[in-house]
């Protein structure tokens, strides 16, 4: 299911599997990374999945890169091995504080509000990935007419919790960083718990999720 | 604890970025957690050594200008590894110190860290333990997640660092080290390397950039030659390692340090061999840096002779 693996500088294989972005390659990626984390190979330091690729990160005191390389081509991964997958639910709040760009994506993706809101929350979404800061889900398949390009310029300071749409992909932000995701709405949920050091992230690859609306009120309710 | 059994420091002063850091967190790349750790590994590991503490002890980490420190508490030894100026003010006087030596220090003593010379990074640490708590098997702060001791934020005036462990059989020690320096940063070529023009390929090896005071943990960004790109300006997401250079949008270079987002859509252009990442860290905004290409088989070599310098050093502590 590897393509092809190459180096990632001196430190890290760089296993390729496509180039397209869809469900099925990622979830090779996704057994794969499960597959390896439980293999606890000796000197692997970091294993790192994204849509199509996976980068496993070495100690170069243990490690070269054709040992290691050898190692993983090795590996068997039976195409039955099923994901653990869960259902999460996350509640939105998409009052016109929260909302930072629903006039941009009306004006965008020609349509009202109420009607993006409909077709955003009316669809489960896959993990494909968690990443750039601690937590950060990215989440797809946005339907077609959903789909619009990030701000021509990013917000120097996205707000926690914001939840935003780019492309066939929606995240939420788990914490306050730079950002050029168009913001429908933020969830009061703690996406990320460093506190919980066994299981930080609420969300993780392969889960499925659904967002559901809620007013203001209950945002301020669940906060408190 | 009774007030009169404690050791420890006040913060009169923090410095711009100081932190506590050990080797890292290893394995959580894909939470979105970087391995964080002490920016500089060789400095980190001369300290320790000094010191007489396990490898991977924590230690205070700052940048440029660093923490002025009051102790309280029964003799200690500090060490300061790094190139750094910094003064010793005791009952007797003031003196100059120097890194790589250990001094004693008595009740109310106080050492002033005014700056690191013509480098980035200095290390602090005393001939025993400073009370941390650890995440995910590491004391290191990351202020960007708010990970690590002190709710993951970098040190304030006022704070009391807390020692739990003075070690008793310690001796003096020293290392007559002036530190390393490079003319040029070797690297491998990226995943991406042929998104880019040839003449923006060869100007990447023969042109210099500048370093610009856009640099922290997470990331150093560089001026200099535009690089263009004629396939895609961007990637899908994907996983970075620190060293890995990426070419923004602007078609400026940005290399990712130990703190850096774990995922990124940048194209690489290059990575940075592990045997120079020390010495690109030390490196201040406004110098310029040229970049040399290697072979990744001599990447592996120089890293291990790397090492090697490092332990023939950690030897020559006396």
């Amino acid at each position: 299911m590897i393509k092809n693996i190459l180096n990632l500088g001196d430190a890290a294989l760089y296993c390729d599997f496509g180039s397209d972005v869809n469900q099925e390659i990622n979830s090779n990626v996704i057994k794969y990374f499960y597959h390896i984390k439980k293999l606890n190979l000796k000197g692997i330091t970091n294993l790192t999945p994204s849509y199509n690729k996976l980068i496993i990160s070495y100690d170069l005191n243990i490690h070269s890169f054709l040992s290691l390389k050898k190692k993983i081509e090795n590996i068997e991964i039976k195409e039955s091995n099923k994901l653990e997958k869960n259902l999460i639910k996350i509640p939105v709040c998409c009052d016109n504080n929260f909302a930072l760009d629903i006039k941009r994506v009306e004006n965008k993706l020609k349509l009202k509000s109420e009607i993006i809101l409909e077709k955003f929350f009316s669809k489960n979404y896959f993990c494909y990935m968690t990443g750039f800061v601690a937590g950060m889900p990215f989440l797809g398949d946005l339907n077609q007419e959903m789909r619009l390009k990030r701000l021509e310029t990013p917000r120097v300071k996205v707000p926690k919790g914001s939840v935003g749409i780019t492309e066939q992909f929606c995240n939420i932000y788990t914490f306050e960083t730079p950002g050029g995701w168009n913001i429908l709405g933020n969830t009061p949920q703690n996406i990320f718990d460093s506190s919980n050091q066994s299981n930080p992230n609420l969300v993780n690859p392969g889960d499925t999720i659904k967002f559901y609306r809620i007013t203001l009120d209950q945002y301020n309710e669940i906060k408190r | 604890m009774k007030s009169k059994d404690r050791n420890y420091f006040k913060i009169l002063r923090a410095g711009i970025n100081t932190t506590y850091q050990d080797l890292g967190r290893n394995n959580l790349y894909h939470i979105g957690i970087p391995f964080s750790g002490a920016m500089d590994k060789r400095n980190f590991q001369l300290l320790n050594s000094l010191l007489q503490n396990d490898y991977n002890s924590p230690v205070i980490e700052f940048a440029y200008q660093g923490p002025h420190l009051k102790y309280f508490g029964k003799d200690i030894f500090f060490c300061i590894s790094g190139n750094v100026s910094f003064k010793i003010i005791t009952k007797k006087g003031v003196i100059d110190g120097n890194s790589y030596q250990c001094y004693l220090l008595k009740n109310g003593d106080e050492v002033d860290i005014h700056s690191t010379n013509k480098s980035v990074y200095g290390y602090f640490s005393i001939n025993g333990t400073f009370s941390v708590d650890y995440y995910w098997g590491s004391c290191s702060i990351n202020t960007q997640a708010q990970i690590g001791p002190n709710n993951g934020n970098k040190f304030s005036k006022d704070l009391e660092i807390e020692i739990i462990d003075i070690n008793n059989s310690f001796n003096k020690r020293k290392l007559d080290y002036l530190g390393s320096t490079i003319e040029n940063i070797r690297v491998i070529k990226g995943t991406n390397y042929d998104y880019f023009s040839e003449s923006s390929q060869n100007k990447f090896f023969k042109e210099s950039f500048k370093i610009t005071k856009l640099s922290d943990r997470m990331g150093m960004r560089l001026e200099g030659p535009k690089i263009e790109n004629i396939v895609d300006p961007n990637i899908k997401s994907e996983g970075l390692v620190k060293g890995v250079i990426q070419i923004t949008s602007a078609g400026d270079p940005i290399i990712m340090l130990s703190d850096h987002g774990t995922i990124g859509g940048y194209p690489k252009i290059a990575t940075i061999i592990s045997a120079d990442y020390d010495r690109l860290v030390q490196l201040t905004p406004g110098s310029n840096i040229k970049f040399k290409y290697v072979s990744l088989e001599d990447a592996e070599t120089l890293y291990k002779l790397y090492q090697m310098e490092t332990n023939n050093l950690i030897s020559q502590i006396k």
